[in-house]
């Protein structure tokens, strides 16, 4: 995401920074012509759940989000008295949605680490993908997982078969990290044509990406598409 | 075999289907009177007595529980509409109608919660019934010609229940058809003595590392 909080900027990013109850400038924005950070955050969930492996961290909407969910509680908190029944429930409901869609993706990212966490850390590309408590969660993570693999298994075995990387000593590669398989296939859209875009080295096989319609292909070769925003996975 | 693990469950779970239809758009007419709800997620209203206004879906049946507004069934899930969309269906196997990407959850979230605003409310939901098990029918069958040769698949105007539904196996199926595809090529490469060894020669080929199981 590149637009910082934005009401400076007059753009919505801002809002819910708790002058947006009268403010008029903000209500000029419409919800319909620019996404909002609900909108942004449901399809960056909706990213992170369908890519087979742990994407970009999304700080600063992150920060936002967070932001904008304790302004919220705190006009709810303010306005409880004079807010009746129904509204209180409806702003209630509002907050709770954006909370179970931040719960949501965070989640995801952690049972991503969970299951790849040997092979984030050690690649640097993906390691900085992670937040900083991200990072702190999954070194923690490693550390627990070894000192069980020692102690259950491991430690009990030969030399040669000690390493929670690898298979035996013999193996040349370390064949016991698990990593996300990129060749799984995604089920993906475009809001713009893409144009003819191909899908191996070879240029035997392409696609002519038309707005909106839903396309079912390898993510390997469309995983930079995601990354630039050119295409939400669904 | 192919897959990895046992059966796995579809990616996304129909509440979190639900979850997302839920922030659709739908006309409701209010017979309260509410100043403009500045939310997070947009400002809605104001609301007047029988001034029909566009709210989300979930906020639509936030206040249709408290029975303080009646919902505007949508253009599309009239008996008309609808008879003409099953109609053009069957009428054409190869193809979906356009419907709403939400459409299976949006009529039943206002099946279940606004069930008196339609007029012909069963014959709506047998309607719907039926379009969707002919449009199943039609995934099914699509399925079918998935091969070693599929490496794109376009699915126009599918919608996302069905997206949801089909996903795991048509996933696991081209995944395979892509792997034993590329298996074919390691034989080919004489280069490779062990057949437990991993081929870390060429990027084209995808790595293979063993997975617990």
């Amino acid at each position: 995401m590149d637009s910082g909080n934005g009401s400076e900027d007059g753009t919505p990013w801002g809002r819910g920074d708790g002058q947006g109850d009268d403010d008029d400038i903000n209500r000029d924005w419409g919800h319909k012509d620019i996404p909002n950070d609900v909108e942004v955050l449901k399809r960056v969930w909706r990213n992170e759940k369908s890519a087979p492996e742990i994407l970009a961290y999304e700080s600063l909407l992150v920060e936002r989000v967070q932001e904008q969910i304790a302004n919220m509680e705190e006009n709810i908190l303010a306005a409880a008295e004079s807010l009746d029944d129904m509204m209180l429930s409806i702003f209630e409901m509002d907050v709770n949605r954006l909370m179970f869609l931040l719960r949501a993706y965070l989640r995801v990212r952690l049972s991503k680490i969970d299951k790849f966490a040997l092979h984030i850390m050690r690649t640097a590309d993906l390691w900085d993908r992670l937040s900083p408590q991200e990072q702190e969660y999954a070194s923690k993570f490693v550390d627990v997982l070894s000192k069980h693999m020692h102690d259950s298994v491991l430690g009990k075995l030969e030399k040669a078969y000690e390493s929670m990387m690898k298979q035996a000593a013999s193996s040349e590669e370390n064949d016991m990290i698990v990593e996300p398989n990129l060749d799984t296939y995604v089920f993906c859209r475009s809001k713009t044509a893409l144009g003819t875009f191909q899908l191996d080295d070879k240029g035997d096989e392409t696609v002519d990406m038309m707005p909106n319609d839903l396309y079912i292909l390898r993510y390997r070769p469309v995983r930079n598409l995601i990354e630039t925003d050119r295409i939400e996975l669904v | 075999m192919a897959g990895q693990g046992a059966s796995e469950p579809a990616l996304f779970t129909e509440l979190e289907v639900e979850f997302m239809a839920e922030d659709e758009s739908i006309n409701i007419v209010p017979n309260v009177r509410m100043d403009t709800l500045n939310m997070i997620c947009g400002d809605y209203g104001p609301f007047r007595p029988q001034i029909p206004v566009t709210v989300p879906l979930w906020l639509g049946i936030a206040m249709k529980k408290r029975s303080k507004c009646r919902i505007q069934p949508p253009d599309w899930m009239s008996v008309e509409r609808l008879s003409e969309v099953l109609e053009m269906e069957r009428e054409a196997p190869r193809e979906f109608q356009p419907l709403p990407f939400h459409y299976v959850e949006i009529a039943k979230l206002l099946l279940d919660n606004a069930r008196e605003d339609f007029e012909n409310n069963y014959m709506v939901q047998s309607l719907l019934e039926d379009i969707k098990d002919v449009r199943w029918d039609k995934v099914e069958k699509g399925l079918k010609n998935l091969s070693g040769r599929t490496h794109a698949v376009k699915l126009k105007n599918i919608s996302a229940m069905e997206v949801n539904r089909m996903r795991t196996f048509t996933v696991r199926a081209l995944q395979s058809f892509f792997k034993h595809d590329n298996d074919d090529m390691m034989k080919q490469t004489p280069t490779d003595s062990d057949s437990q060894s991993t081929p870390s020669s060429s990027d084209r080929l995808p790595r293979r590392t063993l997975r617990p199981r």
